[in-house]
C-alpha cells in the first residue's frame, strides 16, 4: 500500500506543479504590456511544448548522433559504426533485409487492401467484409506474430503436426517445412504476417476515399463507353492518390520500424533480423550502445525523406481544397 | 471578467488528477504458510511499512517457491518484497538501470552480465554483513563470481548443476542399457539404441525466444570441460585462448556427433533443426513418451516434467551426469547459479540482502524442493528430492571440479549474444569452424 501511496502522491505532485506552471505562465501573459502583449502571448504559449520537445526529442536525438561515434567504451571512433554496418556480413544482412520489407510489405498491403476495397465496394455485407480485413489491425504486433509463429509451427515428417500449414503440406502428400528457419524465404514468412496487418489499414482509408471519389464523373466516363478497367484506370486512381500517397508512406514508416514481429518470431536469428532488431540487439544486449545509436541513425535518415513527402503531400491537398 | 480566463485550464487539469487518483489499486496480502515464530529472524531489525523491489528471470513455480521461501521474513520483519519475474530480464535490466527505473534488488543468473552493471557504476557493492556470510558459507569461487575489479557485489543465492544426462529407469532395464561411464561408452550407447530403431537416441530443444541457443552453449561447456581440462576451460572463458582454438572447434565437433546426426536426433520432433524450434521446457518429454532415450538439461529440469512424475533411481525418469572422457580424472561439472546485487543500500535493502545469503534462506528454499544451493550451511537432507541431494553432495564434495557456467562468465556481447547466435547458425548448417571464428570476430577488444 505503502507503494501505491507513494506513487499517488507522486502523481498528485506533478500534477499540481503542471498546473501551476501553467497558470504563472497564463498569468503573466496576461499581465503583459500591451506594447509586446502579442509576442508574449506567443512565446507563453509555445514555451512548454517547445522546452518539452527540447528535452524529450531533440536532445536525444543529439545524444544518439554523438553515440553513433563512439565505441561501447564511450569514447569516439570516428566512423567505425558506419563501416562496421556496412562491411559485417551480418550486418548486410541486416539492411539487405530492411530493404526487402520496405520494398515487400506497402507494395502488397496497399494493392491488396485497395483490390479488396475495389471489389467489396458497394457489395452486399459491405461492413462485414470490411471488419473481416480490418480485424488483425486490432491485435498487437507481438500478438500477430506469436500467432503465425503457432501457424508456421514444425514437427518431423511421420509426427503429428501442430502447424496450420505444415498440417496442409502433410495432407496434400507434402515434406513439412520450417518456415522459419529457412533463409532467405523466412524473411518472406514474416512479411506475410505484417501484410496481413497493414492490409486491413490500407483497405479502411482508400475504401474511403473510393466512395470520395464523384459519382458524376464515373457516371460520365460510363456513358463515354469506358470498361471497369479504364474507369479504375483513369477516374478511381486519380480520384484516390492522395490517399494512396498517405497509404503508402504511412506503411513505409511502420515497415522501417518494424522490430516485434522479427523479435517473437526469430530473434533476428537465421538471417531474418532487420535494423530495428539489430539495433535493440546490438545497444541493449552486445552491449554496443554505439552500434545501435549508428543504425538508429540511419533508421532515422532512412524514415526521413518520407515523412517529408507525406507532409508536403498532405499539405499539398490542403492547398486545393 | 477576461482575466480569469487563466482558471479554467486548471479546472481541467484538477479533473485529470482525480481521474489518475482513481486508477489506484490495492496490493500485497499474505502468505499462509508463515508461522509466529519470529526469534530466528529478530537480527534483521524490523522495517514496517518498508518495499523492497525485486526483479529476476525466475518465474512461475519457481517464483512462487522464491516468494514462499522468504514469506516469513517479510512477516518478522515488516518488509514487503515486491517480486517480478521476467524471461526478458537479461536485456530489460540494463535498459531499466540506464533509464534510471532499475529495481532495489536484482537477482542476476550471470556473472558477466552483474560485472556490465558494476561497471557502469550503478550497483551498490555489498554490505560488510553480507560479505560475512558469503566468506563462511561459499567456497573461494563462489565468492570470486560475485566480485569485479576487486569490490564484493552479489552473494550467490541458488544453484543449479548442469550436464545431467536424464532417462528412463525402466527403458534402460528392459532394454539392457547401462549407464555409461565414460564418454566413450556413452557414444556407443548412443549407436546402439539407434540402431535398434525403437526410439531416437536423444531429443533436444534449444528454443527460448531471444534466448534461443543457450541449451546448446551447456552441452559444448560441458564438453569443453570433460575433454580438455579446468585450465584450458578457465583460458576460454576469459579469452586466454581465442574462442575459435582448435581445441574449442573440436569441442563443438564432438558435440555435433550428437546433436548433427538426424539418425541419433530428435525424438518426438523432427529433425536436426528442429532442436531450434523446439521449446526448451518442452524438449524433455519425449524421454516420458518412449520417443527418445535421453535429454541433455541441467538440474531445473526436474520442474519441467509433467506434476506427478517421480524423479528417483526408481521412478518414472532419473538423470546420469554426463560422463567424463578419462573416468580416472574424476567428476568435472559445470553448473550455475545467481547472484543477488542491490541498486539501493537501504536498510531494508541491506536486511534482505544478509538474509538472502543466510544458511536459513537455502534451507527454507531447499526445502520446498527443486532447487539447490552451494551454501555450505545447507543441510543436504532437507533436499525435496534424490536428485537434489545428489548435486548438493556433488557440490559441496570438495573433490569434485566445479566451474561456472562459461556463457555466463564471458562478456555479454559472446554470452549472451554471439555465442546463443553460434549455436542457431551451427545447428542450422554452417560448419564449426565458421562458427567459432565469427564468435571470436565479436569478443570485445580490450
Amino acid at each position: 500500500m505503502d507503494f501505491i501511496g507513494g506513487k499517488l502522491l507522486q502523481v498528485v505532485i506533478a500534477v499540481a506543479a503542471f498546473a501551476a506552471v501553467i497558470g504563472i505562465i497564463m498569468l503573466l501573459v496576461d499581465r503583459a504590456p500591451k506594447s509586446i502583449k502579442d509576442k508574449v502571448t506567443v512565446a507563453g504559449f509555445l514555451a512548454p511544448a517547445a522546452i518539452l520537445m527540447l528535452v524529450g526529442l531533440v536532445y536525444p536525438a543529439v545524444q544518439t548522433s554523438i553515440f553513433a561515434f563512439t565505441d561501447a567504451k564511450g569514447q569516439g571512433n570516428g566512423v567505425d559504426n558506419f563501416v562496421w554496418m556496412f562491411t559485417q556480413p551480418a550486418a548486410l544482412v541486416t539492411l539487405r533485409n530492411t530493404v526487402i520489407w520496405t520494398v515487400l510489405v506497402p507494395l502488397l498491403s496497399t494493392s491488396i487492401g485497395l483490390a479488396y476495397a475495389v471489389f467489396i465496394d458497394k457489395a452486399r455485407g459491405e461492413r462485414a467484409l470490411k471488419a473481416l480485413v480490418f480485424m488483425p489491425m486490432a491485435i498487437s504486433f507481438v500478438g500477430a506474430g506469436i500467432i503465425w509463429k503457432l501457424v508456421y509451427d514444425y514437427r518431423g515428417p511421420g509426427i503429428e503436426q501442430t502447424g496450420v500449414l505444415n498440417f496442409l503440406r502433410v495432407a496434400l502428400g507434402l515434406d513439412p517445412k520450417q518456415f522459419l528457419l529457412d533463409a532467405p524465404e523466412n524473411t518472406v514468412f514474416l512479411i506475410i504476417v505484417m501484410v496481413w496487418i497493414q492490409t486491413g489499414f490500407a483497405m479502411v482509408i482508400l475504401s474511403a476515399a473510393i466512395k470520395g471519389v464523384p459519382v458524376e464523373l464515373v457516371e460520365a466516363a460510363r456513358l463515354d463507353g469506358a470498361n471497369p478497367w479504364q474507369q479504375f484506370r483513369n477516374v478511381t486512381i486519380p480520384g484516390i492518390r492522395g490517399s494512396l500517397v498517405v497509404v503508402l508512406t504511412t506503411i513505409t514508416i511502420a515497415t522501417l520500424k518494424v522490430f516485434d514481429i522479427v523479435r517473437t518470431m526469430t530473434a533476428g536469428n537465421y538471417d531474418t533480423s532487420v535494423i530495428a532488431n539489430e539495433m535493440y540487439t546490438q545497444a541493449f544486449r552486445a552491449g554496443e550502445p554505439g552500434r545501435g545509436a549508428a543504425l538508429a541513425l540511419v533508421l532515422f535518415l532512412l524514415v526521413l525523406p518520407i515523412v517529408v513527402y507525406n507532409a508536403r503531400v498532405l499539405r499539398k491537398q490542403r492547398e486545393i481544397r | 471578467m477576461k482575466t480569469h480566463n487563466y482558471l479554467s485550464p486548471l479546472a481541467v487539469v484538477g479533473a485529470l488528477a482525480l481521474t489518475l487518483t482513481a486508477c489506484g489499486s490495492t496490493g500485497g496480502g499474505g502468505t499462509s504458510t508463515t508461522s509466529d515464530d519470529c526469534s530466528a529472524y529478530s537480527s534483521y531489525g524490523k522495517h514496517d511499512g518498508k518495499t523492497v523491489s525485486v526483479y529476476s528471470t525466475i518465474v512461475d513455480t519457481e517464483a512462487t517457491n522464491l516468494e514462499e521461501s522468504w514469506a516469513q521474513f517479510e512477516k518478522c520483519t515488516g518488509i514487503t518484497i515486491k517480486y517480478e519475474g521476467s524471461k526478458e530480464f537479461e536485456t530489460q535490466i540494463g535498459v531499466r538501470s540506464k533509464a534510471g527505473n532499475a529495481p532495489d534488488v536484482a537477482i542476476f543468473p550471470q556473472p558477466g552480465l552483474l560485472a556490465d552493471q558494476a561497471k557502469t557504476g550503478n550497483l551498490k557493492p555489498a554490505p560488510k554483513a553480507v560479505s560475512d556470510l558469503v566468506d563462511k558459507n561459499w567456497s573461494a569461487d563462489w565468492k570470486k563470481y560475485g566480485t569485479v575489479n576487486g569490490t564484493f557485489y552479489a552473494s550467490p543465492m541458488l544453484a543449479n548443476v548442469k550436464g545431467y544426462i536424464w532417462y528412463v529407469p525402466k527403458t534402460f532395464k528392459d532394454k539392457g542399457w547401462q549407464v555409461p561411464k565414460t564418454w566413450d561408452e556413452m557414444m556407443t550407447l548412443t549407436k546402439k539404441i539407434a540402431d535398434d530403431k525403437a526410439m531416437k537416441p536423444w531429443c533436444a530443444g534449444f528454443e527460448s525466444g531471444e534466448a534461443t541457443g543457450w541449451p546448446g552453449t551447456d552441452w559444448i561447456e560441458d564438453v569443453v570441460l570433460r575433454a580438455e581440462g579446468p585450465e584450458v576451460y578457465d583460458q576460454w572463458v576469459t579469452h586466454g585462448i581465442p574462442f575459435n582454438d582448435p581445441k574449442i572447434v573440436n569441442a563443438f565437433n564432438t558435440t555435433g556427433k550428437v546433436l548433427l546426426d538426424p539418425n541419433y536426433v530428435n525424438g518426438g520432433f523432427g529433425d536436426v533443426r528442429s532442436i531450434l524450434s523446439t521449446g526448451f521446457a518442452q524438449a524433455g518429454q519425449p524421454v516420458l513418451d518412449g520417443q527418445c532415450a535421453m535429454h541433455h538439461q541441467a538440474t531445473f529440469q526436474a520442474a519441467n516434467w509433467p506434476a506427478g512424475t517421480k524423479v528417483a533411481p526408481d521412478g518414472d525418469v532419473w538423470a546420469f551426469m554426463a560422463p567424463p572422457v578419462d573416468a580416472s580424472k574424476g567428476v568435472a561439472i559445470t553448473g550455475g547459479g545467481e547472484m543477488i546485487g542491490a541498486y539501493k543500500d537501504t536498510p531494508e535493502v541491506q536486511a534482505y540482502l544478509t538474509f538472502m545469503a543466510s544458511a536459513d534462506f537455502a534451507n527454507n528454499r531447499v526445502k520446498l524442493g527443486g532447487a539447490i544451493s552451494a551454501n555450505k550451511g545447507l543441510d543436504a537432507n532437507n533436499a525435496g528430492s534424490e536428485l537434489d541431494k545428489l548435486s548438493i553432495q556433488l557440490l559441496q564434495d570438495p573433490k569434485t571440479v566445479f566451474r561456472f557456467d562459461g556463457s555466463d562468465l564471458m562478456p555479454g556481447a559472446v554470452g549472451s549474444n554471439s555465442f546463443w547466435k553460434g549455436i542457431v547458425s551451427w545447428v542450422n548448417g554452417t560448419p564449426a569452424q565458421q562458427v567459432a571464428d565469427s564468435i571470436e570476430a565479436s569478443w570485445p577488444k580490450s
